[in-house]
């Protein structure tokens, strides 16, 4: 087993890729099955409800077929017997980065964590395997009344909001994957940020995998009250494993009358990993719900957040930047389901494909016969880097009655020879020149994410660019 | 002993089976601005490319030596840094580059490693370069070449040069699709250019360009040759004439030396 013990963080293209050895506690096995189920609800002490929202999660994730007819027959190579479904140090989350075992500390350091909590955030919570090993709010922003505890927490502390939203958003039989999540889901954030309050700094979510062939699979639940705002990010990393390592969440977000929620993930698994995740979002009237997503890592990404308008007025946006390198498959996209009169969406996304890599873009547009003053607006650009790169585009527009708005826009683009010559002649480096046109290019997407977030982006992809010429 | 000056011996290239350059000889010492005249198709930017090291053309024979170091073999970064600079007839849009951040990024692909090029020196300097060549300030946040006019491209080739400080330049019709005004700015940030440290080569098939920046010497070059020297005199004699006599008188007698050697 690799054990790096190397104190400084290296700057190289795997930042992610490291290991500290680890025991632990609590471990469900391998396989799934309702054992594994009760096995996760006794740890957990889940409620009877709770129990029962699993059982209902596992009946259906075994009914819904594999969605191979429309998605990527590399979804075949997931083993599910191979998985490891819960493990857990027994840790219970901790206030305070003192308090943190040392050997989940010291990755959580290495990967900066408690740096960035200090410098830029409201809060953190970070996720080691199946459960939380740190969870903090900034005393100020809790006492606004904001609430931010991992899901178990929410659950069993606050019923009443928790229960209302739990699984409206995305129901546990959306697909096969927010199925299993239902069945087995173990962190993730629970968040409530009440009537009018503003929440300054963005509160963030790190999620580590540690462990060999293991499933992660939390689930979080953001709601803002009427006219509240928030930020949350969430970031990601694995070391890389010969084996499939599979990450499922389930993310829901519930903005009520004029409430606002950006949320931004920065995706950088390793390239061992299934990365199948469902999210959603609830606006309300006058709400506003805004996904930036950024995909870098994993294996196979197979991702569409959505916004239902749900209120008059709303507005969804996704804004999302893909990168596949080699071998890698980001098949990335967005929802937009409009539910009411005068909603706008917005759906921002570039991808860029190098090597044998597979950009995807899938998106949906809903609006129906009955409704008025509706407006999308789609733009697609597909960067392609090497001739064996690949992009493909599914847009789906059903859009129907009067004075509804719609506007599509798609392209392929490529960074020709003759850029490269006239970048090299100013004395760049065909890779630097490379990394240099491709940061160009998502350079306007890239400009939304938080600047410790932009650095972090830049430099991941000039990491990759320079792999991927010479 | 070494030579400083920016050579071209006996230079053969083609493009796919095409022979562009028939063997082209030209010496630009370090200090000197020369002019290259030629019409349409004569093969100037393609000696320019070559030079700069472009991939599409195959050098058959002859040399390239920048300060007595042949160059022909190495990547066109490499020849950058070495210190040779293209204003090319063509300038590439990079979107979502600004301009800014492009000549940053080449200024420090010239510094060693792990140094840092300083933010404010660099800002106050390209700032009195883009106010010396009358570009907007507003343009240091615009996409490389995205959107420019003819003008404000070449401008931008210009101000690329003054922030790179070169020491050998090639500017290919650095004049085309500039009005008098604009010729005139491009032409005085040349000239504030010139000097004892850089030596330049200037490609125009206009006399007008010369009569602004003016040359050390003046080459007529056709189907891929030199065909004639002179002093600044001769570009309005070619002016005047018209380029049909030189090739006509010159011609053939260069295709005579070529066949002799
Ligand atoms: N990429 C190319 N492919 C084929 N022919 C080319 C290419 N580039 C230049 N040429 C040919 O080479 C000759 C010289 O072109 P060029 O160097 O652009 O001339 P100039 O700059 O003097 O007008 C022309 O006949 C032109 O058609
Ligand atoms: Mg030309």
């Amino acid at each position: 087993m690799s054990t790096d013990t190397k104190p400084d963080i290296d700057i190289d293209r795997s930042i992610g890729d490291f290991r500290y050895e680890m025991d632990y506690a609590y471990d469900a096995g391998v396989g799934l099955s309702e054992a594994t189920i009760d096995y996760i609800s006794d740890v957990k002490k889940d409620p009877d409800w709770v129990r029962a929202f699993r059982k209902e999660g596992y009946r259906k994730f075994l009914e819904k077929p594999m969605p191979t007819n429309w998605a990527t027959k590399d979804l075949e190579n997931i083993v599910f017997e191979n998985i490891r479904y819960y493990l857990s140090q027994g840790q219970v989350p901790k206030r305070s980065w003192d308090e943190v075992p040392d050997d989940i500390k010291k990755t959580f350091e290495r990967l900066g964590i408690p740096e960035q909590e200090r410098k830029f955030l409201s809060g953190v919570e970070a996720q080691f395997d199946s459960e939380a090993a740190y969870s903090n709010i900034k005393a100020a922003v809790g006492e606004q009344g904001v609430i931010f505890v991992g899901s178990t927490d929410g659950l069993k502390e606050h019923p009443e909001i928790f229960k209302k939203w739990f699984g409206k958003v995305i129901p546990s039989g959306d697909n096969k994957f927010s199925a299993l999540n239902s069945a087995v889901f173990s962190g993730g954030s629970f968040i409530y940020v009440p009537p009018g309050v503003k929440v300054k700094h963005p509160l963030q979510a790190y999620f580590r995998i540690n462990a060999q062939n293991f499933g992660q699979f939390e689930r979080t639940l953001i709601i803002a009250d009427e006219g509240a705002e928030l930020t949350y990010m969430e970031g990601c990393t694995a070391p890389k494993f010969e084996t499939a390592t599979l990450h499922s969440a389930v993310v829901e977000l519930v903005a009520l009358k004029g409430a606002k929620i950006q949320y931004i993930t920065v995706q950088n698994w390793s390239s061992n990993v299934f990365n199948l995740v469902t999210k959603r979002g609830l606006a309300h009237e006058d709400a506003e719900i805004k996904w930036i997503d950024c995909n870098i890592g994993s294996r196979l990404t197979m991702k569409y957040p959505g916004v239902v308008m749900k209120g008059k007025g709303a507005r969804g946006e996704v804004v999302s930047i893909a990168l596949s390198g080699d071998g890698q498959h980001q098949d990335t996209g967005a929802k937009m389901i409009h539910a009411a009169d005068n909603t706008t969406s917005n759906i921002i996304s570039k991808s860029i494909s190098l090597g044998t890599g597979r950009s995807t873009y899938r998106g949906m547009v809903h609006v129906p016969k009955h409704l008025k003053g509706c407006k999308n607006n789609t733009e697609c650009d597909a960067l392609l880097i090497n001739t064996n790169s690949r992009t493909d585009t599914y847009p789906a527009i059903s859009v129907r009655g009067q004075g509804n708005a719609v506007q599509h826009e798609a392209s392929v683009s490529q960074i020709s020879s003759e850029q490269i010559f006239y970048m090299q002649q100013r004395g760049l480096s065909e890779a630097a020149a490379m990394s240099l046109a491709v940061n160009g290019f998502v350079n306007d997407l890239v400009q939304q994410f938080p600047m410790e977030y932009s650095v972090e982006l830049k430099r991941l992809i000039d990491l990759e660019m320079e792999g991927s010429v010479g | 002993m070494t030579t400083h000056s920016l050579s071209i011996r006996d230079l053969h290239a083609s493009i796919g089976d095409k022979p562009i350059l028939k063997g082209l000889s030209l010496e630009i010492p370090k200090g000197q601005v020369h002019a290259i005249m030629g019409k349409n198709g004569a093969g100037k930017s393609t000696l320019a490319k070559i030079m700069a090291g472009h991939p599409d053309y195959t050098v058959t024979s002859g040399d390239v030596l920048l300060d007595g170091q042949s160059i022909l073999g190495l990547e066109p970064d490499v020849r950058a840094r070495l210190g040779l600079f293209l204003a090319f007839q063509y300038p590439m849009e990079i979107p979502g580059v600004t301009i800014a951040n492009f000549i940053r990024a080449a200024l420090q692909a010239r510094l060693p490693e792990g140094e840092e090029l300083e933010a404010t020196d660099y800002y106050a300097k390209l700032y009195a370069k883009m106010d010396a060549l009358s570009v907007p300030r507003n343009f240091t946040s615009r996409s490389v070449n995205e959107g420019f006019s003819g003008g404000e491209k070449k401008r931008c080739e210009i101000l690329q040069m003054a922030m790179l400080e070169p020491s050998y330049a090639v500017l290919d019709e650095t004049d085309s699709g500039l009005d008098i005004d604009a010729l005139k700015i491009v032409s005085a940030g040349v000239n504030a250019l010139r000097g004892p440290n850089i030596g330049m080569l200037v490609i125009t098939h206009y006399q007008r360009l010369l009569d602004y920046i003016v040359p050390d010497k003046v080459h007529v070059m056709s189907e891929g040759r030199i065909i004639l020297s002179g002093d600044k005199d001769l570009a309005l004699k070619l002016e005047a004439e018209g380029y049909d006599w030189v090739e006509k008188e010159h011609g053939a007698k260069a295709t005579e030396r070529a066949l002799a050697v």
